[in-house]
């Protein structure tokens, strides 16, 4: 990161620079597709036209709505357990927060560079799952602690598919750091073949599929939305919230979205790189400069990419009964991700 | 990058920079909510502070009892989630082990997946 500059920046300047930039790529995401995708694309599809009055196209809808949330009442009900309800939408932010940490947007451009980066992004993108269940237990309220316990069900029976998903790619790369599953991806080849490197989408299509699932339920959208559920529990686990505390609930909701789909770009569609045979690259030293800005440009793209799936299939099929949920994932999805992770580490040991 | 003089590794470093992140999540939460304090009204009353129950009066307690019905699926996720931490690092070795790891995993997972078979014949999976 600090080689784009050319200058010698003092520790705390780059630690400042970093939080600085994790800010802004956690915000900018969530933004993104919130209007994108939330507002436009969902508006499309039912025939209409979504906010069209604030700015160009209704572009600035999202400052508007922003601001209508600051004016809000903070509404805290009696029988809540009030230190437990405040906390618990900092906690879900603050588990999107630690998961941008390891993603990589170019050579150089990374926050962290852990050995284990995908097995921490992992642990941490499961943090979020103690702040909808404080969320749940503390409003005291039964929609509440529905959805709190429902999410719980949830997440617990997809982090499983999602991670024995991760466990194809990291057997292909033979790594666990994020860069060089990028690296790993960019430089390879399909039987030879280097034109397009080897961006595990291709070779790992199985994993890719269950990982989708996966982060689809592990981010609550339709069809996997019970524990929001509109025509069941009312807004399930946020359901007392009010003010600026529902809308970092919200904040962290389509954030994590966006994560996980630059997590997806990371692990499947070849992260910030292109091609290293394009340049005639051969490992990461060898990446040219550039590549730290148009790194996030090609991630972004990616990201936009894969969120436009998760949303598309959001906003097109309807909710899955609880106990379909529960079937699906163990019946199906483990079984498959299982079968899978055979095959690859078959395939990797003969070949 | 350079390391600094003060000794601290690259490994530790970013476990640091994974505590700023955190701080940087809190603080950018709590920012803003201390705006919107500013600007927010406040009129607590007895009917606004009333538990949400579609509109009538809250029945008895909102911690109430409620079937948990997947605790059986906690025992299994624990099983299977040790079963990844083992997982993962053979992954990124198996090159090495080759032949050797592709067998012993095989029966390690060929165990577990007896369970799993186990749990389906026995109608755990089944939402009772």
């Amino acid at each position: 990161m600090m080689s784009v500059l050319a200058v010698e920046v003092p520790y705390w300047g780059q630690s400042l620079l970093r939080v600085l930039g994790g800010i802004v790529a956690v915000l900018l995401p969530a933004g993104t597709i919130v209007y994108v995708f939330l507002f436009k694309m969902m508006s499309f599809m039912q025939s209409r036209l979504g906010p069209m009055e604030a700015g160009p196209y209704g572009s600035l809808q999202l400052v508007a709505e922003v601001g209508k949330w600051l004016q809000k009442e903070d509404i805290i009900p009696e029988r809540a357990d009030a230190r437990i309800f405040k906390m618990a939408p900092v906690v879900v932010l603050v588990s999107t927060f630690l998961l941008i940490a390891v993603v990589p947007f170019g050579p150089d451009a990374w926050f962290t560079n852990f050995e284990v980066g995908i097995f921490y992004a992992l642990a941490v993108s499961s943090l979020s799952v103690l702040g909808i269940l404080m969320a749940g237990w503390a409003s005291a309220n039964k929609y509440s602690l529905l959805g709190g316990l429902r999410a719980a069900g949830q997440l617990i029976a997809y982090e499983l598919p999602m991670v024995l998903a991760v466990i194809g790619v990291v057997i292909q790369a033979g790594t666990m750091n994020l860069q060089q599953i990028v690296v790993a991806q960019n430089s390879g080849s399909i039987f030879g073949f280097d034109g397009l490197g080897n961006p595990y989408i291709l070779t790992q299509f199985v994993g890719f599929v269950v990982f989708m699932i996966a982060i689809q339920a592990e981010l609550t959208q339709a069809p996997f939305d019970m524990p929001i559920a509109e025509s069941e529990l009312v807004s399930g686990y946020m359901t007392e919230y009010s003010g600026f505390r529902f809308l970092i609930f919200f904040i962290g909701e389509f954030a994590t979205a966006g994560v996980f789909s630059l997590l997806t770009s990371v692990l499947f569609l070849g992260g910030w790189g292109v091609p290293f045979a394009w340049f005639g690259w051969s490992d990461v030293d060898s990446v040219a400069n550039w590549m730290n800005v148009a790194g996030p440009i090609i991630m972004i793209t990616k990201m936009m990419l894969i969120a436009f799936i998760i949303m598309w299939v959001r906003f097109s099929s309807p909710r899955f009964r609880e106990d379909q949920l529960q079937r699906f994932a163990w019946k199906v999805l483990i079984p498959v991700s299982l079968g899978n992770i055979a095959l690859t580490s078959i395939f990797k040991v003969v070949m | 990058m350079s390391v600094g003089e003060s000794g601290v590794s690259e490994f530790l470093r970013s476990y640091l920079t994974v505590g700023w992140f955190g701080i940087a999540a809190v603080v950018l939460a709590g920012l803003l909510l201390w705006v919107a304090s500013l600007v927010r009204p406040s009129r607590p009353g007895h009917e606004k502070l009333l538990t949400y129950e579609s509109g009538v009066d809250p029945v008895g307690e909102g911690w109430s009892q409620s079937q948990v019905r997947y605790y059986i699926f906690a025992l299994l996720f624990v099983v299977f989630d040790v079963e990844a931490v083992f997982i993962f690092p053979w992954a990124t070795q198996l090159e090495r082990y080759g032949t050797f790891g592709l067998v012993e995993m095989g029966v390690f997972v060929f165990v577990l997946l007896l369970g799993l078979v186990y749990a389906w014949r026995k109608g755990v999976l089944r939402w009772v």
